[in-house]
């Protein structure tokens, strides 16, 4: 266990400085080209009557790393992510996945591509069974066509070989004792475990992730994050929307700010909270300036009393 | 009070036609709504086009028995086409209120003045079923033991009827055995999250809906057959609500639920039936006339129905676990 331990340290120190590297010489702009993107991202529009709730104008996700998407409520972001992956169709632009255009795509053969994504409220398919919600990832299986479903033979050796493969998911999620528990018994924190794990069985090439970590309990966040940085060591890519600052900069590579629809900066986690732009979303451009005609008399007059009272000192030396 | 008649017709009623045709309907709504979670309240349309597409292929156009058979079940499964396509893609209550209205209309128009030629209007067709009896290999006589004792003709259409309804279950057996039903039950719950795991949830509800249709299909035929006739205001909404009805007592989901909630409905129908005509005739009942008799028994096996829903939600064969879950 501990050895086990030391070792996904270095690797991930590896994986990560990787990571790291890649977005070592980046500028900050929002649109900013990354050296090897999995998903490319241009003027992408959705309106909701006269609401403009996504107008992202450029933007690209690295391979390899793990990328936040922020921003205070409202912003877009889940709209954004409903885009990408074929849940509501975009009213203009266009976005590639591995270079293949995705614009118009339903949703169920983005997954196919390998674009897979989880729910902000978690999606647990309650009477089914922990294994049968991980089986269901599993992608081209043989029974699940009509006429080769009646001849169980054509796809026994097939649904073993899935089970073991849940099998293996489930015990790395620690989910191994749930296996023939119904999926709404699960408790909250469980669930994002089990969706997670379910969206590895359909082995994505990217992640995305809508609130991992919401409604999660406090102790099941270690083991989440653990997980999630884990997605990274096996090669996935990770895209995942989070309003948890601590979460952020524990795991992100990158950060991706979005306010009002629109993407309006980009930067390293440890550094993009006091970038002004950034800052202006979340507290307004105009959070320390006075209120009121009062208050500003106020203000002008505790910062006169305070030049005074320098000068005074001054004087007295 | 006869209570060797009321019995015997009671047991009888176990295994009898209408006991057969209902667990076909039955079946189907299980596929729909049990597996699948479509709400489909439009089965006596499937059972209506598949009697009315046998009996008008007959009798108007002169065809063979099995021409009218291809015929209705072709009739069904592009009834759940058309009635697929504008609606799967909605939300589960758009198909419940497109398939109620759809039904409607094809009942009206069987029945309407304009197409009494084609369909025979509110009388309906008859003189379709010779092709049917036939086939009948039991010779003139009647058949069985003790009380279920039925004649030549009776006995071939049950006998066809428990066969249909044997491979309806083991189909469905097999089917939500596999990974196609598990994609079924994971739509019922919640489809997004199937879509979201590369499942194309349309094609699948589609693929329910046909099948569900048709095994309610078959269940038309038997009672064109049984009854060597047609008539429109047999295939209304009641039907298709005797259908749920049905499924919900047997247990949702469960492959012999809707079978055996056919049988305790139906016996439970006649059985009640025959107390009360047999209590009211020896005017143990004198406040009420024997025309009462046939509402009454139904408000009874309704107030039967609530009570099993309210002790036992889950049906006879249902899952308690299940239940609790839905509770949360």
């Amino acid at each position: 266990m501990h050895a086990d331990s030391t070792n996904t340290v270095t690797a991930t120190t590896e994986r990560k400085a990787a990571a790291v590297a890649a977005f070592k010489d980046l500028a900050r702009d929002p649109g900013v080209p990354k050296p090897d993107p999995i998903l490319v991202v241009d003027k992408v529009v959705r309106r909701f009557g006269g609401l403009t709730a996504v107008e992202v104008e450029h933007v690209e996700i690295q391979r390899g790393s793990i990328t936040a998407l922020i921003g205070p409520n409202g912003a877009g972001k889940t709209t954004f992510f409903n885009q990408l992956t074929g849940f509501d169709t975009a009213d203009s632009g266009e976005w590639t996945f591995n270079g293949r255009p995705m614009n118009g795509v339903p949703a169920h053969k983005v997954a196919r591509a390998g674009m897979v994504r989880t729910f902000q409220l978690t999606k647990a398919l309650s009477r089914l069974t922990v294994m049968e919600n991980m089986r269901l990832g599993a992608q081209r299986q043989k029974g699940e066509s009509f006429f080769r479903a009646l001849l169980p033979n054509l796809w026994r050796g097939q649904e073993d070989e899935i089970t073991e493969r849940a099998e293996d998911l489930l015990t790395r999620f620690k989910l191994a004792a749930k296996r023939d528990d119904f999926a709404g018994a699960l408790s909250g924190g469980q669930r994002k475990l089990l969706e997670m794990a379910r969206a590895l069985m359909v082995q994505p090439e990217l992640v995305m992730l809508d609130e991992p970590m919401a409604g999660v309990n406090p102790a099941l966040t270690q083991s989440l994050l653990g997980h999630v940085k884990d997605l990274r060591e096996q090669g996935m890519t990770v895209l995942f929307v989070e309003h948890d600052m601590d979460m952020v900069r524990d795991i992100s590579d990158w950060v991706i700010v979005m306010a009002q629809g629109a993407v309006i900066a980009e930067g390293p986690p440890d550094t993009i909270m006091s970038d002004p732009r950034v800052i202006d979303a979340y507290l307004g451009a105009h959070h320390d300036a006075p209120l009121s005609e009062t208050e500003l008399q106020e203000q002008l007059h505790e910062a006169e009393a305070e030049l005074e009272a320098e000068i005074e000192e001054e004087t007295q030396k | 009070m006869d209570w060797v008649t009321i019995i015997s017709t009671t047991v009888k009623a176990a295994v009898g036609v209408e006991t057969v045709l209902y667990a076909l309907a039955a079946i189907g709504i299980n596929v729909h709504f049990g597996y699948t979670g479509l709400l489909n309240f439009g089965q006596a349309a499937f059972m209506a086009v598949a009697g009315y597409g046998l009996a008008v292929t007959v009798t108007v156009l002169g065809l063979p028995f099995w021409i009218g058979i291809g015929v209705g079940l072709l009739a069904a499964v592009l009834l759940a086409v058309v009635l697929g396509i504008p609606t799967l893609r909605l939300r589960a209550d758009y198909l419940a209120i497109v398939t109620i209205a759809a039904a409607e209309i094809i009942r009206l128009i069987f029945r309407s003045v304009a197409f009494k030629d084609v369909f025979g209007g509110s009388d309906g067709q008859r003189g379709f079923s010779e092709g049917f009896y036939a086939l009948n290999p039991f010779p003139e006589g009647d058949y069985g033991f003790g009380w279920f004792t039925f004649n030549n003709r009776v006995t071939w259409v049950l006998f066809v009827g428990w066969l249909l309804i044997a491979l309806s279950c083991l189909i469905v057996y097999l089917l939500m055995k596999s990974p196609w039903g598990r994609v079924l039950k994971a739509i019922r719950e919640d489809e997004d999250a199937v879509r979201a795991l590369g499942k194309n949830v349309f094609s699948y509800k589609m693929q329910s809906l046909i099948l569900g249709g048709v095994i309610g299909a078959l269940g038309g035929f038997i009672y064109g057959l049984a009854f060597a006739s047609v008539q429109p205001d047999i295939f209304g909404t009641e039907t298709t609500f005797f259908a749920y009805t049905i499924v919900i007592l047997g247990g949702a989901a469960r492959v012999l639920g809707p079978v055996v909630g056919s049988m305790i409905f139906w016996v439970l129908l006649v059985l009640v039936n025959g107390i009360l005509s047999g209590a009211v005739e020896a005017g143990y009942l004198p406040f009420m006339a024997p025309t009462q008799v046939g509402p009454v028994r139904f408000l009874l096996v309704g107030i039967g129905l609530i009570l099993l829903l309210v002790y036992r939600p889950q049906g006879i064969f249902g899952d308690k676990r299940e239940i609790a879950i839905d509770a949360r």
